[in-house]
């Protein structure tokens, strides 16, 4: 982890809602592992007191990119980014995705939305290729589909209105996709989106005795693990705990999350 | 010649008087891979009770104009777990060391000022009589002139470190509750917590805050704290420590000049890790500026 002023060297739409942004970080950028995250300060956003936290789509030498959807004020303000604007940013941050799948398992990538962007940096790095299970409210939700098909990765895509692949739940695609190939290829789970899809997959990975790691989002604070505002109850040892996010996760493997909400 | 930071804040040697507040930096490690630990004035630790405790629900925090609310509720190792997990770590620097200590009950406070008397390292210890996250201790000690007379007066008979009760905002009259802790034993004030504040998501109407309400810090508490630190000056003799919106040596200087003989860095180490030493920094540079040569011309020195 280190404190790094980056230059935007990027700054691009990705279809009509989502922004790709490039910052040169040549410090930040290398040690990068999928599944971090990077806590950007939005000089923009004058009165803000804290970063904003963004997961790594990419990472290209000493560029590393984030994905991102107008939510709120903060990434409102990062619209408003130009090349040569200099970002703070404080990163690598957090554990990261296994990289490593046993031979005898598929990778199987279940993402919600804009979660499907640190499932591609995943990708990039797996030296195995697996399916990509993806869910969105609608067609212009569902992003870098074909850049994991380039991959040589399996894309399977639902819809909440049908408008692209099957309508429902990124859940029954991934069901139906079970059920025919569970049992000669037992799957890995890697999945980041909502809290409900997160458990969702979770559930099954348990059922079925496989692993799921999960990427977990909590409102964030301080993002190094001081403030205590992001806490996830886990099983630690068999015992109950409190785990920082930010520094002991985000990611966590499904039988360690105890959910509450 | 540069002009001398150093001071010496009821008995605690500080290499300058710029410190990190309780629960904006964790117990140390957290910020030591970006901020050199060793050029603080010193480190005020989380706060920490007799047993651990798991504080509250979440959302704990939500950003608002000019500042945040949090409602952590005092989440903590307890004093063992503390004492075991981080001292090692602490004792490697060069710096001073603050615990902040809370309890549930009087006595509770006064048994955990007991169990830090004598650990190596700790220089000095913080009463949190102000938290307005939790339901017992906290600020329903701090807000009561006689409950903070007694809280006090039950950690002085246990230690015999400097303990530094830290000041609740939301009290009529500060310089009455700054007397109160003098008289009963208090080496030193910090002043101030956060303030009683809420949010409220107006589309569901619900609070934004897992705990309905918290504790607002930030640059927009800022000009307030400076009166509270300058009505407490007027009232006792000891040295302040102010905290509250800090985010750059101007406020810092603004808080000395109104009676502070220290400074603490609080929300800022998540806007910016690297405040406190841009603070210590910008004091040195203001103080040649001014041809001050030592910090402690500048404290208590507003002209009225």
């Amino acid at each position: 982890m280190r404190i790094e002023i980056g230059t935007v060297v990027g700054h691009d739409p990705m279809g009509p809602d989502y922004r790709v942004l490039t910052l040169k970080l040549p410090g930040v950028a290398p040690v990068a592992k999928p599944g971090q995250f990077v806590h950007l300060r939005i000089a923009q956003l004058h009165d803000a007191v804290l970063r904003r936290p963004f997961s790594i789509y990419r990472v290209d030498g000493n560029h590393l990119s984030i994905l991102y959807k107008t939510v709120g004020r903060g990434t409102a303000a990062m619209q408003n980014l130009r090349l040569n604007d200099p970002v703070s940013v404080v990163g690598p941050l957090g554990n990261g995705f296994p990289t490593d799948v046993a031979n005898a398992f598929t990778p199987v990538l279940v993402a919600g939305g804009y979660g499907v962007a640190p499932l591609y940096f995943l990708a990039r790095q797996m030296t195995c290729r697996g399916i990509l299970f993806v869910g969105g409210a609608k067609a212009v939700d569902i992003l870098l589909a074909d850049d994991f098909r380039a991959l040589g990765w399996e894309v399977q895509v639902a819809t909440d209105d049908g408008s692209l692949g099957v309508k429902g739940l990124v859940t029954v695609a991934l069901d139906a996709w079970l059920q025919l190939n569970a049992k000669q290829s037992p799957p890995e789970f890697f999945a980041c989106g909502p809290n409900g899809m997160l458990k969702a997959v979770g559930d099954r990975a348990i059922r079925g005795n496989w692993k799921a790691w999960l990427s977990l989002d909590r409102h964030m604070g301080c993002g190094v693990g001081a403030c205590l505002a992001c806490v996830q109850k886990v099983r630690l040892n068999g015992q109950e705990t409190l785990a920082r996010v930010c520094k002991d996760g985000p990611i966590f493997e499904a039988r360690d999350v105890i959910w509450e909400d | 010649m540069k002009p001398t930071l150093d001071i010496n804040l009821a008995g605690i040697r500080m290499k300058n008087p710029v410190m990190v507040a309780s629960g904006t930096f964790g117990y140390g490690p957290e910020y030591a891979d970006l901020v050199d630990l060793n050029k603080l004035g010193a480190i005020v630790v989380k706060g920490i009770s007799l047993e651990p405790w798991g504080g509250n629900r979440t959302p704990r925090m939500v950003e608002v104009s000019g500042g945040l609310i949090n409602a952590i509720g005092l989440q903590n190792p307890g004093v063992k777990g503390f004492t075991e997990k981080y001292m090692p770590f602490l004792r490697q620097y060069d710096v001073a060391v603050i615990v902040n200590i809370w309890g549930k009950t009087q006595d509770e406070y006064a048994e955990v000022a007991a169990r830090f008397d004598g650990v190596e390292g700790v220089h000095a210890l913080e009463i949190n009589i102000s938290c307005p996250n939790v339901k017992a201790g906290g600020s329903s000690f701090g807000t009561n002139l006689e409950s903070t007379a007694k809280v006090v007066a039950a950690v002085r008979a246990r230690t015999k470190l400097p303990i530094i009760p830290k000041l609740a905002p939301n009290v009529s009259d500060i310089g009455a509750f700054a007397k109160v802790c003098v008289d009963n034993g208090a080496d030193a004030l910090s002043l101030i917590n956060s303030f009683p504040a809420m949010a409220i998501d107006i589309e569901t109407r619900r609070p934004i805050l897992a705990n309905v309400s918290g504790g607002l810090s930030g640059p927009a508490i800022h000009p307030i704290a400076v009166k509270l630190v300058y009505e407490a000056a007027k009232a006792v003799k000891v040295p302040l420590i102010a905290l509250g919106g800090i985010t750059s040596a101007k406020e810092a200087i603004e808080f000395m000049i109104a009676g502070a003989s220290a400074v603490a860095v609080g929300t800022a180490n998540f806007t910016e890790p690297l405040t406190a030493l841009n603070v210590i920094s910008g004091l040195s540079d203001y103080l040649d500026r001014h041809n001050m040569n030592s910090v402690q011309e500048l404290v208590r020195s507003i002209r009225i």
